[in-house]
């Protein structure tokens, strides 16, 4: 149906109840929380909550061993979808990663987290040429880098960022936890249709200061 | 859908009958009940939140025109397309076209209730399409081709059991799986290559944002990423209540819907969606269609059921109430089952065609103390009520009832006589037990406990003994 057509409808409805258009005053919003010192501890407890892992590292520099380390403990294939961001660092010979989007068989993805919230543990991921959408959710293994300073207390902060940035992406995902379900019996079993395990890796500072 | 057979009533009988589905409606009551209380207690601000957000879902439906507008504007100027659908038959004819454009052959689909609303699988099957619903739980109904029974958790009716006969008898090749562990790998496996064949991905959408031109979805398992993700086109369905200023907005509605849903912090997956795929983007879907559908709802913003339209679809109404916990949603027969079904269903079917559902319910207001953003539920019952009597709906042995009890009601001296004379009969029948295990007119309820007597004088003589009102 036309769109005019449509909305002249809407408005109709509203003009048929006398007084109706007059109460379209916003409310006043509660305000979100705030941590203050305690930002990270939130953050990571709501990491665990969610049934994620997650370690600290020092500097981004550190990342490719830690993540094979985390491969290697359970045995699972070096073989690797890497964010393009994430490409460059020193990778040992030997490891097989691409960039291009998860294909069927990907089983491992490690990815850049945009922003973090420590509210609800969720991370941030913010599509396009630096974060394939297709690595948040073919993967059996999640892993995620995120900045400290990234942290934000609430997801009003990362609104707060995406608007300093001027534009949404295609695909804003935030993401707590691997998948899960509990539509058989109630019982709650993860790997649903997204990674079995996530595991973040919180980077302390950019350049190795605390 | 179409609605299913029968009335409430029989549709219930079939429902208390049937053991398996009793056994599965007691496992799930009080584990939602029960997360949802912890998940509250957690969170001091959850009052001011559900005011606020009724407050905001009132003063954006007293301009929906203006706020459809900014969102529509804001999708379009991103490359996605809106479309305006009035009805159902609009809907689904709006959705063929983008298929048939698309030379589709595979659709998936996430959770939408707005699509079981305006029945679309059946409208797709018919055109040749292979329609896979992918929420697990969906999964598991399309395969034993039912209805949801519940909006959150639409397979809640079925035992591990059952869902291992379906896989069994669907997925051939493969060794029966027994345990959950076992079913959800199994599905997992094999929805993963329909991800990938897809061509059109449908997903609902909970929230529409105006400020960035956003639909937001919010899942558990994954399901509606990978079906929008992967599908060459992404179409967005919608009831067009659904729009919200701001993403500050959003995020009071999110703290109240996984809390309120599933006793849940949030949900695992919330997934922004603005618009198609961009110039270096490596992945997401080339189109990108928002099908906003009318369907009755205009019509609510003018009349008596205007708060229905803030219903942000979280079950908590149905998860808390003793009639649903009783007979489960497809006694409810069709897609909106429980307190908030008793007045859609009605409003979007027909009050002759649904009289039983308002009148199913106890008034008890569980349903009301629990909605996040409190919808007077019990309320809306007994207006819909009114309107049912007003249309001349009421069944005329009910009328001739009520009016001989008005009748009386209003003879004060002959009301007193006839409630002791009646209180003395009952106890008179009910001897020294003070019981009543079977009654003439009453066995409805008899047949299943008894009735305690009254014990002494009626209420109004204890009360004028007492002093009365001085
Ligand atoms: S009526 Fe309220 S409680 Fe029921 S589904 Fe809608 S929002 Fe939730």
């Amino acid at each position: 149906m036309n769109r005019e057509l449509f909305l002249h409808g809407i408005r109709q409805a509203i003009a048929s109840s006398p007084g109706l258009r007059a109460r379209s005053a916003l409310p006043e919003r509660p305000q979100p929380p705030a941590y203050g010192e305690g930002r990270i501890g939130q953050f990571t407890g709501r990491l665990e909550a969610h049934a994620c892992t997650w370690e600290e590292i020092e500097t981004l520099d550190a990342l490719p061993g830690r993540v094979l380390a985390w491969l290697d403990e359970r045995r699972i294939e070096r073989r690797l979808a890497v964010a393009p961001p994430l490409g460059g660092l020193p990778w040992p010979e030997g490891v097989h990663h691409h960039s291009a989007p998860a294909g069927i068989d990907e089983s491992v993805a490690v990815s850049l987290a945009f922003a973090g919230i420590a509210e609800s543990g969720s991370l941030a991921m913010y599509s396009g040429p630096d974060s394939p959408i297709t690595h948040n959710f073919v993967p059996e293994f999640h892993l995620i880098a995120i900045r400290a300073e990234d942290v934000c207390d609430s997801q009003e902060g990362v609104w707060a960022k995406l608007r300093a940035r001027g534009d949404m992406p295609r695909a804003l995902n935030l993401i707590a936890g691997p998948s899960r379900t509990g539509d058989v019996e109630q019982t709650i079993q993860l790997g649903a249709h997204g990674p079995r395990q996530v595991h973040v890796l919180l980077v302390r500072a950019k350049g190795g200061k605390s | 859908m179409k609605p299913l057979r029968g009335t409430f009533d029989s549709r219930s009988a079939k429902a208390l009958a049937d053991p398996s589905l009793q056994q599965a409606l007691r496992n799930f009551k009080p584990l939602f009940v029960a997360k949802r209380a912890a998940a509250v207690a957690e969170l001091p601000d959850f009052e001011r939140l559900r005011d606020t957000a009724a407050a905001i879902k009132d003063a954006v439906l007293s301009e929906l025109d203006v706020w459809l507008e900014r969102y529509a504007e804001k999708v379009e100027s991103l490359g996605g397309k809106v479309h305006f659908a009035r009805d159902a038959a609009e809907a689904r004819e709006i959705i063929r076209e983008i298929c048939r454009k698309a030379g589709a052959r595979t659709v998936c689909k996430g959770k939408s209730m707005v699509s079981e609303e305006i029945g679309l699988n059946e409208a797709l099957e018919e055109d040749g399409y292979r329609v896979v619903e992918t929420d697990l739980g969906e999964y598991i109904i399309q395969l034993a081709k039912e209805p949801p029974s519940h909006i959150i958790a639409p397979a809640i009716h079925k035992t591990r059991e059952q869902v291992a006969d379906l896989f069994e008898k669907n997925h051939p090749g493969r060794p029966r799986e027994e345990s959950v562990a076992g079913l959800v790998n199994e599905a997992r496996h094999a929805l993963r290559e329909r991800f990938f064949e897809s061509d059109v991905g449908i997903t609902g959408g909970n929230f529409l944002i105006a400020e960035t031109g956003t639909s937001v979805i919010v899942t558990n398992e994954g399901n509606g990423d990978l079906t929008q993700t992967l599908s060459r086109v992404h179409v967005v369905t919608s009831g067009i209540e659904r729009v919200l200023p701001t993403l500050d907005d959003l995020s009071v509605f999110l703290r109240l819907l996984a809390r309120s849903a599933t006793g849940q912090d949030t949900e695992c997956y919330t997934t922004l969606s603005s618009g198609p795929k961009r110039p270096g983007d490596p992945d997401g879907p080339e189109e990108y269609h928002v099908v906003l559908v009318d369907n009755g709802r205009s019509k609510m913003l003018s009349g008596r059921f205007r708060d229905m339209l803030r219903c942000i679809r979280c079950g908590a109404c149905m998860n808390h109430c003793p009639v649903y916990g009783a007979v489960g949603g497809h006694a409810y027969g069709w897609v909106y089952p429980g307190p908030m079904g008793s007045i859609l269903t009605p409003l979007f079917n027909g009050l002759a065609e649904n009289y039983d559902l308002p009148n199913a319910c106890t008034l008890n207001g569980r349903c009301q103390a629990v909605c996040p953003v409190r919808i007077p539920l019990t309320e809306l019952i007994r207006t819909m009520r009114n309107e049912q009597v007003k249309a001349g709906l009421m069944p005329a042995s009910q009328r001739r009832m009520m009016a001989a009890w008005g009748w009386v009601a209003r003879q004060p001296g002959l009301y007193r006589a006839l409630e002791r004379l009646g209180s003395r009969m009952l106890r008179l029948r009910a001897g020294r037990s003070g019981a009543l295990s079977s009654l003439p007119g009453a066995s409805a309820w008899t047949d299943a406990r008894d009735l305690p007597a009254p014990q002494g004088p009626t209420f109004i003589d204890q009360w004028n003994a007492r002093g009365g009102d001085q």
